[in-house]
């Protein structure tokens, strides 16, 4: 069983600000962790490989400083991490970013063992799409299962894997092919921690880095050039106007006087209607 | 009006779970509507599943020129391949130069397959949709890291533009029983190999559980109120009012509420038409998920909270002198 997990470096979002002179994003000062779904993912790709065997691979593309994030993983002790860094890869929205992150996936099959499922995160908190996964397995003709919480039964020689997934109004419990791609849900496990073998590992290991010619990408499919979106402006959102605050003896009635004049709060409550 | 290219049209995705079209589908069409008058353009509606044609009447009422149809019991459960091909099989047919998408469990499952094979823009989660005035291209603007920041987003190639919306962002229009339109039914085979996701079961949350995001009237509590005690008096005026009890993320934390009953980021968006906030401070990650509530009702007895910012009216108090007042109070009004 070979795995490949997905992870992305993101800055910590409660500290991400605009500059408002030059309009950009402002992420200098703002420390980078490793997407909170994406250590889910690696805990759960560790546990799968200590009960049916095999081997766990790490992929990330970013700038070089998400090396960070790699030897982060190692520590907890996966068994190969890959850096996928070029400028070319800069600018990437998701179409282009499945493109580079899938391409390198197939190299990694034939460089080492065919991966037989693939691991990411639902969501990654700095862009919150959740598409980069769907986008990837389609690509790859993988067979995919979102939202996943737990991996009850993975066959290998029978390339069966059966997962739970957490929808809105229950759990469905699915069967897919290997290879297979799932997307797994935030605290459904406790990430472990580094262990002194792991983090010895991590500061000795030269992290590889893999280039878009060494992927043999395709110029036209990475990149501000592979990406069909474009951010034309961010602002900071519009502040809602607070309303008036009571803080007297006749506080809540006060307010109440007030709602009791909002014709959504009478429709709501007294069952009138608008319009 | 736009210009005039072999991509027209507005189309939106009517998803059909348990039977039943997803309110979402119709608030699209409204925004649908409003898109394609500013392009000078039709809307148009897919709906993919099993009997699924009765609801194309429906899509009609609420905006739609023309329904594409995909019905076949092949559909009748969703599989991302196969809703997939459907999905694109129809958009290359009939190259729609919008298409818009519910951001439901299914439908981010399957935008991001479809934006893949069309090799299209797409934009996730968007909170409002809008056409550049000069170049006509659709502006998406959604919430980005965490609801600190928010960014708008067009497409600089590609045909169609693809958007996904969050339910409940959008006001549903009023359904027009008098409204014409067509109905093409569109027929693309399933091939039995690409069916190899099977769902095996389907378990149900319990019995009672409520989905907090359909509620009219929301009591939240957060980590002022941190007790069994709080929780019994917020229960005492959702049940007064109607209304459903739900929270911030300490409080599921501290097990005094089920996760379903989580509001913000990591939980469910609400939008319903009063949100009462009592000891919730009202950090970002909890206003992304409330923040667009019709009337926000707060108590915190800290008058610098950030809720009160967003706050139609806030009583600064503790809760514990606040709320029975309220409680009696309103029961005297509603009665
Ligand atoms: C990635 C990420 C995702 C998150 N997702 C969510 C999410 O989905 N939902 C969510 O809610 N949070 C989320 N959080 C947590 C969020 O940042 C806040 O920590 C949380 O919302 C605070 O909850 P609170 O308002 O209940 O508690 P606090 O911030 O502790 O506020 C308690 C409030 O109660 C008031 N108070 C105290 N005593 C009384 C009293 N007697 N009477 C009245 N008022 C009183 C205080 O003045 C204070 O304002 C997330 C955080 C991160 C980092
Ligand atoms: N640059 C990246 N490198 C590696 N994995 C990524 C990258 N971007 C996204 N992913 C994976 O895709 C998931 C969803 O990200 P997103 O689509 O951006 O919300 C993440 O949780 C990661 O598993």
């Amino acid at each position: 069983m070979h795995i490949a997990v997905l992870i992305k470096q993101v800055p910590d979002t409660q500290e991400v600000k605009i500059d408002p002179e030059k309009n950009t994003i402002v992420r200098a000062g703002v420390e980078s962790i490793v997407n909170p779904f994406d250590m889910n993912a690696v805990e759960m790709a560790l546990e799968l490989v200590e009960k049916h065997g095999g081997e766990v691979s790490v992929l990330t593309m970013g700038p070089p400083q998400a090396e960070a994030a790699l030897k982060e993983t190692l520590a907890m002790g996966v068994n190969r991490v890959i850096l996928i860094s070029d400028k070319k890869f800069a600018a990437a929205d998701t179409l282009a970013t499945s493109y580079t992150l899938a391409t390198a996936i197939e190299k990694l099959s034939k460089d080492t063992t065919p991966v037989n499922l693939v691991i990411c995160g639902k969501q990654a908190v700095d862009g919150d799409t959740a598409q980069t996964g769907p986008g990837i397995a389609t690509r790859l003709n993988f067979d995919q299962a979102t939202y996943v919480t737990e991996v009850t039964e993975l066959v290998e020689n029978e390339k069966r894997i059966v997962v739970k997934r957490r929808l809105a109004k229950g759990v469905e419990i699915v069967q897919a092919q290997l290879p297979a791609l799932i997307t797994v849900e935030k605290d459904i496990n406790e990430p472990r921690y580094a262990s002194l073998p792991g983090l010895i590992k991590a500061e000795r290991e030269e992290i590889p880095s893999w280039s878009a010619d060494f992927i043999n990408a395709d110029p036209e499919q990475i990149g501000f050039k592979g990406s069909p979106t474009w951010v034309k402006r961010i602002f900071t959102p519009p502040p809602r106007e607070g309303g008036p605050l009571f803080d007297a003896d006749d506080a809540v009635k006060k307010a109440l006087d007030i709602v009791f004049d909002n014709k959504h709060f009478r429709e709501a409550v007294l069952g009138e209607e608008s319009e | 009006m736009a210009e005039n290219t072999e991509w027209k049209d507005v189309l939106v995705f009517i998803e059909v779970s348990d039977g039943k079209p997803q309110e979402v589908g119709w608030e699209l069409l409204g925004q649908a509507t409003r898109l394609a008058g500013k392009l000078g353009q039709k809307v148009s509606a897919l709906i993919i599943g099993d009997n699924v044609k009765q609801f194309a009447k429906e899509a009609i009422e609420y905006g739609a020129d023309t329904v594409y149809v995909v019905d076949d019991p092949a559909y009748k459960t969703y599989v991302t391949r196969t809703y997939n091909n459907a999905f694109c099989e129809v958009v290359k047919k009939y190259k729609p130069t919008i298409v818009l998408i519910g951001a439901t469990p299914l439908g981010r499952d399957l935008s991001g397959a479809v934006g893949t094979v069309l090799q299209a823009g797409l934009t996730a989660d968007c909170t409002g949709l809008d056409i550049d005035d000069k170049t006509f291209k659709l502006l998406s603007t959604r919430p980005t890291f965490g609801g600190n920041i928010m960014a708008t987003i067009f497409c600089q190639k590609g045909q169609p533009q693809m958007s996904t919306v969050r339910p409940k962002v959008m006001k549903k229009g009023n359904p027009d029983p008098a409204r014409k339109g067509e109905v093409i039914d569109v027929s693309v085979p399933v091939d039995p190999k690409d069916i190899t996701v099977k769902v095996l079961e389907f378990i149900p949350d319990k019995a009672g559980a409520v989905e907090i995001e359909h509620a009219k009237i929301i009591v939240a509590g957060g980590k002022g109120v941190n007790s069994q005690e709080g929780f019994e008096q917020l229960k005492k005026l959702a049940d007064l009012l109607g209304g459903e009890v739900a929270g911030s993320r300490p409080m599921v934390e501290a097990g005094l509420l089920p996760v379903e009953r989580q509001v913000g980021q990591t939980g469910k968006t609400v939008v319903p038409r009063v949100f009462i906030a009592v000891g919730i401070s009202g950090a970002i990650q909890h206003l992304v998920g409330m923040q667009n509530s019709d009337v926000i009702i707060s108590i915190n007895n800290d008058p610098n909270a950030p809720i009160f910012k967003v706050s139609t009216v806030g009583i600064v108090k503790r809760w514990q002198d606040a709320l029975p007042e309220l409680i009696s109070d309103l029961e005297k009004r509603v009665n």
